[in-house]
This record gives structure tokens, C-alpha cells and sequence, in this order.
């Protein structure tokens, strides 16, 4: 098995997939095409929602979010896509 | 904490002076998981498969519960949603329901919408979807012994005047807070009258509402509790999550031999002596060979398969209800998304190794429709809980009983683990090729909710298993009871006085005339003869040679495994193992395929597929075992 674990962290994410286990921060974008968005934004991953990174699963990927108080797994490929910003950055953007 | 009891808003009127009528059909909505199906059946005394496990309920389901004043209503359980704008086919089953499009069902004139109380913020957004149909609504908060439990908190009156709606706090699976169910089943319905709406289409503004709404409700959200968070630091953990993911497999097949195997001998013991004191009220000859040799050793051979079958149930109920199987699906993802296939696919298919009906029904949830068809397509490769008996058989009749890793793993489990290892791979480079040729497409979204650990109750367990033996035997009882007595009189033909004799019999003349297709693989007529009745259903072959060796002079007195060894070779022997992993026999399977994809051609094209598959490689492994080792 191929261990896929990125060791060094930015220290401030760009991605949702850059977040280290432990970092949170807040959605700012999801550059998805709708019918992959939508089944997301009903799970509460929408901008200005707040994302706690849990876990990585044994591979390295999928990693598991806590999104509103759930625990979802999702992997790399979708969440390279979805942009967020520090928390204190997006503290007058959230609502 | 609050007390358990429904509060009606001051806004709804308990009585209508305008004529309504009371309420007849009520619909139960809410998000996956969150307790509707427990709630079903708690309502209607019928028995929903219930697990810790989004996606369970994939078509919606009718049932009958009393009233107050002793009426009847209807109530519909429908797949769960988390918007009313359909992402896939179980929730356009949902959306269709409530819109009242689906053909055959009334449309509600009430909904219950039950919510998981310890995820208020997130489940609000569909109440305002849901509120904003304007039917009579009753909203469920759902786990109250949880919220409780880990300190959340909620204001009942407060969210009632928020959304209008009757509100009540509720324990589905503990069948508590249950009784405002009932009084709202048999009022008369009055439609919601919330403080405020969003705007639906704007995701955002839904969830900005959810949050005040949940704010001024004075919701405070239980945490996740430690031990949950506990286990899953362990159960995905680096090194031990895989290597404990490994442990339960094996000890799953272990667990099915080592105990399965006492169990289904004692029930042999207890099904022949049962058969003695049945046979001696028959006098000799031809009846008593027909009920006795023919259906009675028929259906008892196959019947001794219960308690594995019962075994490997149980081990799947207590993987999903628990809420291990959501983690396993963690684990095993990445490898699922380098051979291709869809994260959404690994529910169905987990299912599949119980039974392919259940699992391309649940093919609906996911979103794309050539991931789907390539799911349903590759699902009955996937080693059923039918293939078991025959697997069971055959390996007890070839593989010698040794331990290969002490009490940990015994040759007979391994042999099984390695033919489930078999059916995953075909399906795997079915699964690649049907990618990459016909059904091409782009991956969708990986998506899987975690849900906290729970302790499986025994009274889910036990209906599982009830209702597995139920079918069973029931099978048991019709097909097996028909092919064997129908067998039994076709080798009693033509007819004769005194002794049957097999060889001259009808049966064994058709039996000899598609001998030459499979001789080749090592099968002699009586294996043909099997594999021709198990079109039916793969187990029926267990039924039928049970019959054709008990009334056969030369291994009437062997047991099954005793006659199958001294009359297949073992080339033949590991071609029948391979013939049935690959072969699409099951006449269930073929119907819901037909079913699901609304045309003949998918499923002829995965029978005709999957019997070229099997006859391949039956053929194979014969002739190299035979020039190999013979």
C-alpha cells in the first residue's frame, strides 16, 4: 500500500484538501460543477460553514470533515476544489 | 431538559370549521439515518430493515397503523432526503411521492418529518423545503436519549413557533415520546404557519435561516461522544484500521466455519431422524421413494445451510448497525477509487455479499446513471449469501480440514475467503471494462456520512435474522419442495415395478444428452442436471443432488459431501466453485435488472456474459488441473 500522506502543511490552507487533521476553517468557494456541488451544500458544506479536519483514513485519503456537528468522508479529488479561508479571515464574511 | 410531550403552536387551530377532512395518508420524511424506517415500524408493526447506515430505504414502503379513535391510516416510508430537488432516483422516489406524481400512491394529506435532534442546524434546511408544501406537518426530533444524554438542549415551544408546526421530542428506536404521533394521525390537519421561510433555491440563505431558526430555539448541539471519537482514532488508524479491517473479514469466515459447521451438522442429525418416524408411516415403494429419498432429502440438504446463512447475516447486522461498515467503506476506498469504481457504489455492492435483489435496488442513490448501470451490471459478481450452501458443499466434500494459521484460519475458510477474493476481481475488471467501453463517464463525488457508534439492539438483530430464515425456508419450502418431487418423479420414469433404476430413468437421458457440453469441465450428467434446476436459484443445485445421489442405490447411504467426493473429479470439483462464482443463476436478479433498467437487454447481455464467464474458466480449470496433476 502506498502511503500518500503530505507531510509538510502550508500554514495557511488555500484548499480544503491542504487542511492538516486538527486545522479548521471556513468554506469560501466550492469550484464544482453543480450536480457534484449541490449533494455537498446539502451537507452543509456551503460558504461561510465551518470545517474542522478529523482524521485521514489509512491510505492518506479520504479524509474525514466535521461539517455542522457530522462526520463526512470525502475524497482529495473533490476537495482540491472547494476553496476556504482562516477562520479569523472569515470572521466578517460568515453570517 | 424538556419533558417529552408535543407542543402545538398557538397559530395551529386544533379543530377546522371549514370543512377539511382528517388526515388519511401520512408521509415520514426526513434526511438518511436519521430514524424514520425504526419509526415505520414502531408505527405499523411491519418489519423495515433498519440500520446505523444512510441509504438503507430506497423505495418507499406503505404500511397501516391505528389511529386514535381506532381508524386506520396509511403511512408511507420514504427513501431519505436531504432536498426535495432530486440528486438521485431514491429521492426523485421521495419528491414523487409528496408532489403526489407516484402512480399507485395517494398523495399525502400529512407529513411527519422526523429529524435527527442531535443534528438540528444541518436537518432544518429540509424542513423548510418540507414546510413549504403546505401540508399538514408534524415535525420529529428524533434520538431524544441522545441529545440528552450528551448535553444538548432544545427549546420545543420556541422551535414549534418558528416553523409553525406541532414539534415533538422523540426516541424512535426506544419507541418513546410516541403517543403525539398518534393525536396528530387523527386530527384534523392544519397547514404550517412558520414565522419565516428562505428563499429555497439559495442553498446559503437556507442554511442562514436553519441557523437562526436553531438559534432562537435555544439549540444547544450534543457533542459527538469521546468514545465514538475514541474508536474511530483506533479504527482508522493508520496501521490498525487496515489491519483490523483484515481481522474482522477473516474472522468472519472463520467465525461462519468453526461454528457454522456444528451448527448445520446437529441440524442434519435433527432433519434425518425427523425424516425416520415420517417415512415409517408410508409403506415401501414408490410414494415413500418420492417423498422420502426424493423431497424430503432434498429439501433437508439444502435446510442444513440455515445456520451459516444465519451466521453471515448476523455478522453483516451487527458490521451495520454498529456503524462499522460506514468506516470500512473509508478504509477500502482508496483502493475502490483506483480500480475505478464509484465511491457511492461500495453501499450496493457491500450489500451485494448478501444478496444482489436488495443491492441494485440501492443503486438508486447513486446520482450518475452509467455508474449505476455499471454497478447493477457488475453486482451479481459479487458472492451471495446463495452461493454459500453450494461453496459450503463442495469444500467440505474436497478441502481437508487444517488449521493454515492456528485457530485464526483454517484451509476451508481460506478456501472460501479466496473464492469471495475471485468474485470481487471479476467484477472489478468487469467494472474497468465496461468503464472505459460502453459506459463511460466522469466519477462523482465520494461522499460518506460517518455515523456515531451504536451498540446494535438485539431486537433489530433478531428481526433481521427472522426474516432471513423466513425466506429461506420459504424458498425451501416452494422451489426446492417443486424441482426435487418433480425430479423424484422424472427418475421414477418410466415407470416401473420394484427398484428405480437411475440410469434408466427420463431424467437421466435428458441428463445424457447435455452431458457432452460439459463433460469438458468434469461435470457427469447428475451435475448437469443440478446446474440446469439451479437456473432457478443457485441453491436449488444443493436440492437436487441431495435427491438425485439419495435415490441412487450406489450413494444412497453416503452423506451429500461422501457422495459428491467419490463422483467428481477435483478438477471438477474447483470448476463447479468457479462455475457458480461467475454464473448469473437467479431468476430474482434477472427480474429486478429488468425492473431497474426498464429493458430486457441488460440483463440477457449480464446473463450470457456471466455464463460465458463461467464456462470459460470452469473449462480451464479443469483441463489444467487435469493435465497438471492427473
Amino acid at each position: 500500500m502506498i502511503f500518500n500522506f503530505k507531510k509538510t502543511v502550508p500554514s495557511t490552507p488555500r484548499r480544503l484538501a491542504d487542511l492538516a487533521p486538527g486545522q479548521s476553517a471556513v468554506i469560501a468557494a466550492l469550484a464544482l460543477p453543480p450536480d457534484t456541488a449541490e449533494p455537498l451544500m446539502d451537507l452543509g458544506l456551503v460558504t461561510g460553514s465551518q470545517v474542522l479536519a478529523v482524521r485521514r483514513a489509512p491510505g492518506g485519503d479520504p479524509v474525514v470533515y466535521r461539517v455542522d456537528g457530522a462526520e463526512i468522508a470525502l475524497r482529495r479529488e473533490t476537495t482540491r476544489h472547494i476553496s476556504v479561508l482562516p477562520i479569523e479571515a472569515a470572521a466578517e464574511v460568515a453570517p | 431538559m424538556t419533558t417529552l410531550t408535543a407542543i402545538a403552536p398557538e397559530s395551529t387551530p386544533r379543530s377546522a370549521g371549514d370543512g377539511r377532512k382528517t388526515i388519511q395518508t401520512v408521509a415520514l420524511v426526513g434526511p438518511p439515518n436519521s430514524g424514520k424506517s425504526t419509526l415505520f415500524n414502531n408505527l405499523t408493526g411491519l418489519r423495515q430493515k433498519v440500520a446505523n447506515f444512510p441509504g438503507v430505504t430506497v423505495e418507499h414502503r406503505a404500511g397501516r397503523m391505528r389511529g386514535r379513535h381506532g381508524e386506520t391510516l396509511t403511512v408511507l416510508d420514504l427513501p431519505g432526503i436531504h432536498s426535495l430537488s432530486p440528486h438521485s432516483e431514491d429521492e426523485r422516489v421521495a419528491a414523487d411521492v409528496l408532489y403526489g406524481r407516484m402512480p399507485g400512491t395517494p398523495r399525502p394529506d400529512a407529513i411527519i418529518l422526523i429529524l435527527d435532534a442531535t443534528n438540528l442546524n444541518r436537518h432544518l434546511v429540509l424542513a423548510a423545503r418540507v414546510i413549504a408544501l403546505g401540508l399538514p406537518t408534524l415535525v420529529l426530533l428524533n434520538m431524544a436519549d441522545s441529545l440528552r444524554q450528551q448535553n444538548g438542549d432544545v427549546d420545543l415551544v420556541a422551535l414549534a413557533g418558528q416553523l409553525g408546526t406541532p414539534v415533538a421530542l422523540i426516541s424512535a428506536a426506544r419507541g418513546e415520546g410516541l403517543a403525539p404521533v398518534q393525536k396528530f394521525a387523527g386530527s384534523i390537519g392544519a397547514p404550517p404557519a412558520p414565522a419565516e421561510l428562505p428563499v429555497l433555491q439559495d442553498v446559503r440563505h437556507c442554511r442562514e435561516w436553519a441557523v437562526r431558526v436553531a438559534g432562537r430555539a435555544s439549540y444547544r448541539r450534543p457533542l459527538p461522544p469521546a468514545w465514538s471519537q475514541r474508536l474511530d482514532s483506533i479504527f482508522l488508524h493508520r496501521y490498525w484500521g487496515p489491519g483490523i479491517f483484515l481481522a474482522v473479514v477473516i474472522a468472519a469466515f472463520q467465525l461462519i466455519f468453526r461454528l457454522g459447521q456444528p451448527l448445520s451438522n446437529g441440524l442434519q442429525d435433527l432433519l434425518l431422524a425427523a425424516g425416520q418416524p415420517l417415512g415409517a408411516h408410508i409403506a415401501s415403494g414408490l410414494l415413500r421413494s418420492l417423498l422420502i429419498d426424493g423431497a424430503w432429502k432434498g429439501m433437508a440438504s439444502v435446510l442444513v445451510f440455515l445456520p451459516q446463512i444465519l451466521l453471515l447475516f448476523l455478522l453483516i447486522g451487527v458490521l451495520e448497525d454498529s456503524g462499522y461498515l460506514a468506516r470500512a467503506a473509508v478504509i477500502t476506498d482508496r483502493t475502490m477509487a483506483k480500480l475505478g469504481l464509484n465511491g457511492k457504489a461500495f453501499i450496493p455492492l457491500l450489500s451485494a455479499y448478501a444478496c444482489a435483489v436488495p443491492a441494485i435496488m440501492a443503486t438508486r442513490t447513486i446520482e450518475n446513471k452509467r455508474d449505476r448501470m455499471a454497478t447493477i451490471l457488475i453486482a451479481p459478481l459479487m458472492t451471495c449469501s446463495a452461493r454459500l450452501p453450494v461453496y459450503t458443499m463442495i469444500i467440505a466434500a474436497f478441502v481437508p480440514d487444517r488449521p493454515l494459521a492456528g485457530i485464526f484460519l483454517g484451509t476451508r475458510a481460506a478456501a472460501m475467503l479466496g473464492l469471495y477474493v475471485v468474485g470481487f476481481l471479476a467484477a472489478v475488471v468487469t467494472a474497468r471494462l465496461l468503464k472505459s467501453s460502453v459506459l463511460k463517464s466522469h466519477s462523482s463525488p465520494f461522499v460518506m456520512e460517518l455515523p456515531t457508534y451504536r451498540l446494535p439492539t438485539a431486537r433489530s438483530l433478531g428481526l433481521r435474522l427472522a426474516d432471513r430464515s423466513w425466506a429461506f425456508t420459504s424458498r425451501v419450502g416452494t422451489v426446492v419442495l417443486a424441482v426435487s418431487l418433480g425430479l423424484a418423479l422424472l427418475i421414477n420414469l418410466p415407470a416401473h415395478s420394484g427398484q428405480a433404476v437411475l440410469q434408466d430413468s427420463v431424467l437421466a437421458a435428458v441428463g445424457q444428452r447435455i452431458e457432452p457440453v460439459i463433460a469438458p469441465l468434469g461435470f457427469n450428467w447428475k451435475i448437469g442436471v443440478g446446474l440446469l434446476t439451479s437456473i432457478a436459484a443457485r441453491e436449488v443445485i444443493v436440492g437436487t443432488l441431495g435427491t438425485l445421489y439419495g435415490m441412487d442405490p450406489g450413494t444412497h447411504a453416503m452423506s451429500l459431501q461422501g457422495a459428491l467426493h467419490a463422483d467428481l473429479s477435483p478438477g471438477g470439483a474447483v470448476a463447479l466453485l468457479l462455475f457458480f462464482a461467475f454464473a448469473l443463476q437467479c431468476t430474482s436478479t434477472l427480474a429486478v435488472v429488468r425492473k431497474e433498467t426498464n429493458s430486457w437487454k441488460w440483463p440477457l447481455a449480464q446473463f450470457f456474459y456471466m455464463a460465458a464467464l463461467a464456462y470459460g474458466s470452469a473449462l480451464l480449470a479443469n483441463q489444467l488441473i487435469q493435465r497438471l496433476w492427473l
